[in-house]
């Protein structure tokens, strides 16, 4: 899984420069020159982001007999189908419990540490997502292979002898939410870094007066104020970890047979595109996804109002 | 007070020292596996340093397993990232000024579709686009990767934000009144203050570019085109360390420090650029957050 793509932040005080520099509103150029300037990114998002969409949905809802849901029936028959959401929704419940918790905890103890030690803790948990996706599995086979894991004390007080026996099909939840983790949350770090960064230090300092200790002041001052960049990672997070597909796939080829070619959605809608020729189921299965997808950044755009739109 | 303050504070590095093990472990265990043998690698201590020698030797094994195919995957890496984030930049650039800085008609909708698809993981659109690229007879060429790629809708957004923060309209304005043609005003006024997010962009767009998997996956059919993210996969189901019947390449076998070794490779580009760009990544990565 890579660092989310949207791991900036919306920064509230560009809205406010923007208020004074730009009066809020957008302006000069004529029509013509916002057309040409947009010209070649509407190209891409119509062939690349709007043409799929809409061929997924065509594809999902053409039958025979006209229009009709009968390939989300298939595929919701299909034997790996709940298997696979099932897999998607124990791996998302420990991930986002786990990250979301850690994530907070390890940002609002970072932000308490002096800026030079607190700087080099965030590049060290930042650094592993350069190694997002194929690599990063790579590693984590290593370090759940009792043979060769540094870990390996902590594998054997699990009594695991065998990489087998780490990545046995009840353990991979946990498995995928470590490789998620390793990868991702050093990047959510910075930004609840940011965020509390931007919490008036006049506040902070106000509630010390108070009498609050440094574990009051995280609770009560820093957390509330932060909290809706932690649903944004959560929600972010849900829709990402939605889309799993580089880890199981990678990890089933490692351990030969042990993991289903069909764990998680993804590789279900790739097994039955190109395992077994159903475009159609494979294409239902893309729209459940895109639905997902869709409800998670309709939600955010319009309702959660993170994003600067004027 | 004083006492209950220290001991905080002493929790607080224990716990970010771990995880700063967690986070960093893995990394010296990957530089250092090359450095071994495959018996040490399993025997020795995982911290012991085995030799430059081997070290060597495990870099050429791997540089010219089956003839040149690791550097195969690192050029193919390199075309379909430096070709999809040259495209992004072509596109995002120029979009998020016109949204920021222009009006016209659809602008707001343009924006909030850009929000939605940027938000929306890509993954999803993966195999509708196949069969779009199947269908226009592009599946086993570079732009079945590189124009995906090239749909960046978050850099679109990082460049409206800069440009409608950033660049005072009055000095836009000023260049108009002298004559300055629109295209004049983008290329010689606001691009040369864009520079930051241009860079921004560009580290977004190649990290996820080099690392991405399962589009170039589906969207490449062999060992001649695929980037070294799916060559890795390839590599493992060539090792006897975990496919015991495996042939490898017949003659070639891939063992844990080859793997560890072709990891490292793959990584090292991404891993370079996130050194040179650590301190804009570590603070400034969210314009205004920095603790000044």
């Amino acid at each position: 899984m890579t660092v989310p793509s949207a791991t900036v932040v919306p920064d509230e005080r560009a809205s406010a420069r923007r208020g004074r520099r730009a009066g809020g509103q957008p302006a000069g150029g004529s029509r013509t020159a916002g057309y040409f300037f947009v010209a070649f990114y509407v190209v891409l998002l119509l062939a690349l982001g709007i043409a799929p969409t809409v061929y997924a949905f065509a594809l999902a809802l053409s039958t025979p007999g006209g229009l009709g849901f009968a390939h989300f029936i298939n595929t919701f028959n299909f034997f790996d189908f709940a298997p696979a959401f099932e897999h998607i929704l124990e791996f998302e419940g420990i991930w986002l419990v786990s990250q979301t918790i850690l994530v907070v905890i390890l940002a609002l103890m970072v932000h308490t540490l002096v800026r030079r030690v607190s700087s080099a803790f965030r590049f060290v948990f930042y650094l592993p997502g350069a190694m997002a996706g194929a690599a990063s599995v790579v590693v984590w086979l290593f370090m759940f292979d009792p043979h060769t894991s540094p870990w390996a004390f902590v594998l054997h007080g699990f009594h695991y002898r065998l990489l087998a026996n780490t990545v046995a099909p009840g353990n991979l939840p946990v498995i995928f939410a470590i490789m998620a983790f390793f990868t991702g949350a050093g990047g959510w770090i910075v930004i609840m870094y940011g965020a509390l960064n931007n919490i008036p230090r006049e506040l902070i300092e106000a509630a010390e007066i108070d009498g609050s200790n440094a574990f009051q002041t995280a609770l009560r001052i820093k957390l509330p104020l932060i909290r809706k960049w932690i649903v944004y990672m959560l929600v972010l997070s849900f829709a990402a970890g939605s889309q799993l597909f580089v880890e199981p796939q990678i990890l089933g080829v490692a351990t030969v047979g042990e993991i289903s070619p069909q764990w998680s959605p993804n590789q279900l809608a790739y097994y039955l595109a190109f395992q077994l020729d159903r475009f159609n189921d494979a294409a239902a299965i893309s729209v459940d996804l895109l639905v997902i997808g869709l409800l998670v950044a309709v939600l955010l755009v319009w309702r959660g109002r993170l994003f600067e739109v004027d | 007070m004083l006492a209950r303050r220290y001991v905080f504070r002493l929790i607080a590095m224990v716990v970010l020292l771990a995880f700063a093990a967690f986070f960093v472990v893995p990394m010296i265990w990957l530089l250092l596996a090359p450095t071994k043998t495959d018996y040490q690698v399993i025997h020795a201590s995982p911290f012991a340093f085995g030799s430059l020698s081997q070290f060597g030797s495990t870099f050429h094994k791997v540089i010219t397993y089956q003839g040149d195919l690791m550097l195969t995957w690192l050029k193919n890496s390199a075309i379909y990232a430096f070709g999809g984030t040259a495209l992004a930049l072509l596109a995002a650039i120029p979009a998020g000024y016109g949204l920021a800085l222009t009006q016209f008609i659809g602008r707001r909708a343009l924006l909030g579709i850009t929000l939605v698809v940027m938000i929306m993981p890509a993954t999803a659109l993966v195999l509708p686009l196949f069969l779009e690229a199947s269908a226009v007879h592009l599946i086993g060429t570079v732009w079945s990767v590189i124009l995906p790629f090239a749909f960046f809708p978050f850099g679109v957004y990082l460049a409206y934000i800069y440009f409608s923060s950033t660049i005072p309209k009055d000095l836009l304005a000023a260049a108009r009144i002298d004559g300055a043609s629109e295209w004049g005003v983008f290329r010689h006024v606001a691009l040369p203050l864009a520079r930051p997010i241009v860079a921004l962009i560009a580290f977004f767009a190649f990290v996820a570019d080099w690392n991405n998997y399962y589009l170039p996956f589906v969207m490449t059919y062999d060992n001649s085109q695929y980037p070294v993210t799916v060559g890795l996969q390839v590599l493992i189901s060539s090792s006897q360390v975990f496919t015991p019947t495996a042939t490898g390449s017949a003659s070639v076998e891939i063992f844990r420090p080859d793997l560890a070794m072709a990891t490292l490779i793959a990584i090292l580009p991404v891993l370079i650029i996130f050194m040179f760009a650590q301190r804009t990544l570590v603070t400034g990565m969210l314009a205004g957050a920095t603790k000044e």
